[in-house]
């Protein structure tokens, strides 16, 4: 591995940050699309160069970008001016139409509203994209409202995988502040059958049919903020990981709490004790370390800022438990931003590389695995999202 | 987003050239928003022929044919429905609530005047 690549989306643009495999000197790029909100950036595994983007306006809706070499260049697919007005229709990368045909899943047209009434089903915005582990035009798609779309031509054209809001608790999923969003999906590298999705404020779920059938795994997790603490629906969970080595162990920072699951979300444990909170919003794990986990505890979520105004990264070496708070670089005192669910990475060089985004336009790197850290950039916009590539 | 953005008044130098088809109809001047211009790839009032009795809808329409980037930005992709921080003034009047079937201004169909695609001001 000779560098890497960060791409991180912010309220106002994209930016791609690079260095080489020392990682102290960096190269940032853009803003590319200024102006536009960028939920997230994520490159395809299969194809670093392939590059997807979520650009989106209250004014003008969402926009799909993708770049096919490293980030340099961006089309919208489908969205080409068209050489003959009078041949088939370009595609349609930014139409993603929720499926109500009672062939692919129930027909369901509404969930429930903050205030319990029955509210129709919006698109707004896509929050997250999941390029395919092996296939470059292959990318899933989390939207608020909750849904999961998927394309198979390179984001041209999106369909919704309908059986997860078939579900038959889709229609009592309930948004939170930020909305009824889809904003996590894992994809198991053992099995390609089976992939995680979590929804704020529904919980978690997986599915072992390719997307087919779904089902909640939420047992174990507890919301006061619930009617029934323990109810199978209505979790707000904020982010989960795994280590692509071991794919049934799962790292969820939920509202509240820091929770595992030691059989592929079958049940959950918490694991925060020893946390100054367990509030927070992103989870990472060590690209090298199954067992060492990364969170940034966040006060409360009525005040979103570091406790103390210390801004802290917390690992655990145990899988949660036991936790160290990581300060080397980072500022201690008067420090009040966020850090939100998208906006931590790790990359796989050696030592692995640590990075996250702040809503004050900071975006930390450790290339030492969280022992110390520097500032790539100080004053973006808010950040929303970072993600890492090795460069070869 | 300021209504400033939208550029769309004075004489169409430099206007991109759009439509197709056989010669004829009319020919509608559009002035976009910032993001827009820059999604379309153009830096002023696009200039779309149409074919037909020049309605609100038909210059929506051929515009999203012409730059299909912009399908969804204006609205929605399949109620149609104008996406509710963009107006669309001409002429001095706002026709944002007009039916789409509203045949345009005589100034807009015949080119002297654009209609405008206005974004929302917001901020302070």
């Amino acid at each position: 591995m000779s560098g890497v690549r960060l791409l991180v989306g912010t309220k106002k643009g994209a930016f791609i940050l690079t260095a080489d495999g020392g990682r102290r000197d960096w190269k940032v790029d853009g803003p590319h699309f200024g102006g536009w909100e960028i939920y997230h950036v994520k490159g395809s595994p299969a194809d670093p160069d392939r590059i997807y983007a979520s650009q989106s306006s209250g004014w003008f809706g969402q926009i799909i970008q993708r770049s096919s070499d490293g980030g340099r260049t961006w089309e919208t697919p489908g969205g080409e001016k068209m050489p003959d007005p009078y041949g088939p229709p370009a595609g349609v990368s930014n139409k993603f139409a929720y499926d109500t045909s009672p062939e692919t899943g129930k027909p369901l047209t509404t969930h429930k509203w903050y205030d319990g009434t029955d509210h129709p089903w919006e698109f707004t915005r896509v929050w997250h994209l999941e390029p395919s582990l092996d296939d470059p035009d292959t990318v899933w798609a989390g939207v608020e409202d909750a849904a999961l779309f998927r394309t198979t031509d390179g984001a041209r054209s999106w369909q919704e995988v309908a059986g997860l809001r078939g579900h038959e608790g889709g229609s009592h999923w309930t948004p939170g502040a930020g909305g009824l969003c889809l904003h996590t999906i894992l994809l198991d590298p053992s099995d390609p059958n089976r992939m995680y999705v979590a929804i704020s404020a529904a919980g978690a779920f997986r599915t072992d049919d390719r997307g087919a059938t779904w089902r909640p795994i939420n047992r174990g997790l507890h919301s006061e903020y619930l009617p029934d603490p323990e109810a199978e629906i209505g979790h707000c969970v904020h982010r989960i990981a795994m280590h692509p080595s071991r794919p049934h162990v799962l790292y969820m920072q939920k509202h509240w709490d820091v929770m595992r699951s030691d059989d592929a979300g079958e049940s959950w444990r918490e694991v925060s004790d020893g946390l100054p909170s367990d509030f927070g919003f992103p989870i990472a794990v060590h690209a090298h370390e199954p067992e060492t986990i990364y969170v940034v505890p966040i006060k409360s979520d009525s005040e979103h800022y570091p406790p103390d105004g210390r801004l802290r990264v917390y690992r655990s070496r145990t899988g949660g438990g036991e936790w160290e708070p990581l300060t080397r670089g980072l500022p201690q005192e008067d420090c009040y931003v966020n850090i939100l669910r998208d906006a931590m990475a790790v990359d796989r060089l050696d030592p692995c590389g640590v990075y996250f985004g702040t809503t004050g336009g900071q975006v930390y790197a450790s290339a030492d695995g969280g022992d110390r850290w520097e500032p790539i950039v100080r004053d973006l916009p808010a950040v929303l999202s970072v993600e890492v590539q090795e460069l070869p | 987003m300021s209504a400033r953005g939208s550029g769309a008044s004075g004489p169409p130098p430099g206007a991109a050239e759009a439509g197709g088809g056989p010669a004829g109809g009319s020919r509608v001047r559009v002035g976009l928003p910032f993001h827009l211009r820059n999604l379309a790839g153009v830096d002023g009032p696009v200039s779309l022929r149409i074919e037909g009795e020049p309605t609100l809808g038909a210059v929506l329409g051929s515009l999203e044919d012409q730059y299909p980037v912009l399908r969804g930005t204006i609205r929605d992709h399949g109620t149609l429905r104008r996406r509710d921080f963009l107006r669309f003034f001409a002429c001095g009047k706002d026709l944002s609530l007009d039916p789409y079937e509203t045949p345009l201004p005589e100034a807009v169909a015949s080119g002297a005047e654009p209609l405008r695609i206005v974004g929302a001001l917001a901020g302070g």
